[in-house]
């Protein structure tokens, strides 16, 4: 699949431009609107579909081998936290799914390392990572192996 | 050509590439180096780049130490078998005692994960994999990189790493231009991390035209993870070790959850378990190796490319049965919506549905990288505590070249990482490479205005071909004095595949072919001097073509240099079919000299850190 953008719709944001992983949504100089420049390097990732304020992005499968008349859509909704799914095939059987996206509020209860309790000295040294050992929740110094126990590398 | 601005910047840490790896090392390295600048370059936009730009439905790296599922020794044999007997233990181990940490960060982060209603732990979908709702996992992590970064620059590629010229074998820094404005980007760092991605599009891909970016490994990521380090001469490892997926036919939607989770099972097109009927065959190539439990990815490949090519196909996945849970149902769809959604319009398309007909699987295209049932990449130094004298040169994930340092696809023999197993591997080579500039190892790096200007001529060369050339011709896309990135990127994905075992010749390679191979690949690389780009679009197009054809070379090298067929299902050579414990129980490491653009050859031993009993069931 491909994606394509109406005509009617879309009214040129750039939001699609904006996060395109594959840089092939473009905005062409003469109708002021979105385009894929370059559907081979389209991954269907929905990205651009997901992003775009005005749902103006759609996919049509693949043309060497997805038969036409089928539809896969989407609403990502960041305020609910949530995802939906509509599929409709060829024959017209429809299925809809919904999943959470995530179970906090955005960004809240990430940490700004910078500004929580600094390493203790010496601690660059060691093997730990940050939140660790605690972080593991086992109650246990990180694990690790006693090298006397190795035997000789093997060559052949 | 245009004159573009050059934009400097001067900093300590410099992570190449905001993918998985690359935000764990930016979220570590401000732990660390509270000081420090840390600044990060990413070829996209950092919320939906790398891998996991559309989602993941599962995090397939979790040890579960705290109810003592797994610990980490388990997971080295795990994957030791998986790969054949080869991959760096050390590296491995030092990923698994680290990655529940990260994956309990990703729950507290708001990553929605899924879990047994009767213990209250992490829904399991197979030993080592925990289901999770995953489409926002890359905006979660990219959020934890923004708030560690001193600043992010997107949409720049990287085309080549800075080399300081007072101390030899020590890297500076690196340049790359943005294709949206077209300027120069010069940045001169302390330690350099690399954490770009491994490289689909070098083998010919099985869609064809429009459908061509329906790799299963994004289009997108190019194998900066391997040109960047091979063209400083920083030593590469496994090379040859390519992965091939089965995945379901055309959408190369994912087979995880149906297989663990689903239960589900393939069949040939007369319903019969075709693995048992090459047990034989295959144990006669590999010997013992096809009794281990479970089977190594390859050898499950190689039953399925036998039954192929004897008329057994097409080969089904039975989801009939399952299906007719709606739980399992629900499962099976989300498990593609979260990360594969080209599967759901495939099937939409062709009126499959999984409840009512069995789907069809196939093997897909070889693709390169470090983090999956694979593990090509760089020769890094491992952790203190844990590596052999052969495997240890002072800072942890540090490459061949002192200052820089791999984490994810970049980093060779560490299988089985996964998401979760390169955002850890980032955090290593991130708190590894502030220990480095604490310890002085970075001082009074000198990185002329010369080596900047060279570069940047280099850069925009193909700019100037297309300009020139343009002028020759009427119209059209046939020059005289230039090829088009994309006629040089299929015309690499043709080589790779016929002499380098693609899927034309079903993964098949030998001296002669892999001889004739590295031939075209060397004048392949000589016509990429006249690669001509219209935009900077095309510019990006065009370097990435670059970055796939050094990293093609490697890979042919080391095909060639490993005498025997290790990993049956993911390439075969022909005139050494089988596995030779004797001579190749070993890694095998390249390094190209950046003067002569000649590769040499050797072979490093394979440490078994952790003993043989209580095999991974």
């Amino acid at each position: 699949m491909s994606t394509f953008v109406y005509m009617t719709r879309c009214d040129g944001c750039g939001h699609c431009v904006d996060i395109c992983p594959s840089d092939i949504m473009h905005i062409d100089e003469t109708i002021r609107r979105a385009v894929n420049i370059e559907p081979n390097f389209c991954w269907e990732c929905y990205s651009c579909v997901k992003a775009c304020p005005q749902n103006a992005i759609d996919v049509r499968g693949y043309a060497d081998f997805a038969p036409m008349g089928h539809s896969v859509r989407v609403l990502r909704e960041e305020e609910k936290g949530t995802i939906s799914w509509k599929i409709k095939f060829r024959n017209g059987t429809v299925k809809n799914f919904v999943s959470p996206i995530t179970t906090k509020p955005w960004g809240k209860h990430i940490p700004k390392l910078s500004e929580v309790e600094k390493p203790n000295q010496g601690e660059i040294n060691s093997q730990i990572l940050y939140s660790e050992p605690e972080g593991l929740n086992t109650k246990k110094e990180l694990p690790t192996i006693d090298k006397n126990s190795f035997k000789k590398g093997v060559y052949y | 050509m245009p004159k573009n601005k050059t934009v400097y910047e001067n900093c300590d840490i410099l992570i190449i590439g905001g993918g998985m790896a690359g935000t764990g090392a930016v979220f570590e390295a401000r732990h660390w180096g509270r000081d420090l600048k840390i600044v990060c370059v990413e070829k996209a936009n950092i919320d939906r780049s790398g891998a996991v730009a559309q989602g993941l439905y599962a995090i397939n790296c979790y040890m579960g130490m705290q109810w003592n599922e797994n610990q980490p020794e388990d997971h080295v044999r795990y994957a030791r078998n998986d790969l054949m007997g080869l991959v760096r233990e050390d590296l491995g181990y030092d990923m698994a005692r680290h990655v529940d940490s990260t994956v309990h960060m990703f729950d507290e982060w708001g990553l929605p994960m899924m879990r047994n209603k009767e213990t209250g732990r992490y829904q399991r979908e197979g030993k080592w994999q925990i289901m999770i709702h995953g489409e926002s996992y890359k905006p979660i992590v990219a959020e934890a990189a923004k708030k560690s970064a001193d600043k992010i620059y997107n949409r720049v590629m990287i085309t080549h790493l800075l080399m300081d010229e007072n101390e030899e074998n020590r890297v500076g820094g690196a340049v790359g231009f943005n294709m949206r404005t077209g300027n120069y980007h010069v940045f001169k760092a302390k330690a350099v991390i690399v954490s770009a991605g491994g490289a689909s599009h070098i083998f010919k891909p099985r869609a064809v035209g429009e459908g061509m970016g329906r790799t299963w490994y994004a289009p997108w990521s190019n194998g900066s993870a391997y040109a960047l380090p091979i063209a400083v001469g920083a030593k590469m490892t496994q090379m040859e070790n390519r992965i091939v997926l089965c995945r379901f036919k055309d959408g190369y939607g994912p087979v995880g959850a149906y297989f663990l989770h689903l239960k589900t099972y393939t069949q040939n097109a007369n319903g019969e378990n075709y693995e048992k009927k090459w047990y034989e065959q295959t144990k006669k190539l590999v010997g013992e190796y096809i009794d281990h439990h479970p089977t190594p990815t390859c050898l499950r490949n190689h039953a399925f490319i036998q039954e192929v090519m004897s008329g057994g196909g097409p080969i089904h996945m039975v989801t009939k049965e399952a299906f007719q849970d709606p739980h399992l149902e629900t499962v099976g769809w989300e498990n593609f919506l979260g990360m594969t959604v080209g599967q759901a319009v495939v099937w939409a398309s062709q009126n499959i549905d999984p409840k009512y007909q069995n789907p069809e699987l196939t093997t897909s295209e070889p693709y390169v990288m470090g983090s999956h049932a694979t593990c090509s990449g760089a020769w890094v130094s491992g952790p203190e505590d844990l590596s052999p004298e052969e495997y240890f040169w002072g800072y942890n994930r540090m490459t061949t070249v002192d200052g820089l340092f791999g984490a994810g696809d970049t980093v060779g023999g560490s299988a089985h990482k996964f998401s979760s197993g390169s955002f850890t591997e980032g955090r290593l080579a991130a708190k590894a490479a502030v220990k480095y500039i604490k310890d002085h190892k970075a001082e009074s790096i000198n990185i002329s205005d010369s080596q900047c200007e060279n570069f940047r001529e280099v850069i925009y060369k193909p700019l100037e071909n297309y300009q020139v050339g343009r002028n020759e011709i009427t119209a059209g896309t046939v020059s005289p004095s230039y090829i088009l990135p994309i006629q040089g990127l299929q015309r690499l994905q043709k080589i790779m595949d016929e002499y380098v075992g693609g899927i034309s010749f079903n993964y098949m390679t030998n001296e002669n072919t892999l001889k004739k191979g590295l031939e075209l690949l060397e004048w392949l690389q000589e016509d990429l001097e006249n690669v001509g780009a219209e935009d900077y679009h095309q510019l990006m197009r065009a370097w990435e073509l670059k970055h796939r054809t050094l990293t093609s070379q490697c890979v042919t090298e080391h095909t060639l240099f490993r005498k025997e067929t290790r990993w049956p299902g993911y390439y075969y050579r022909g005139d050494h079919m089988k596995l030779d414990d004797e001579n190749w129980h070993c890694l095998t490491v390249s390094r190209r000299d950046p003067k002569t653009g000649k590769f040499t050859m050797e072979k490093m031993p394979v440490y078994h850190i952790i003993n043989e009993e209580k095999e991974a069931s």
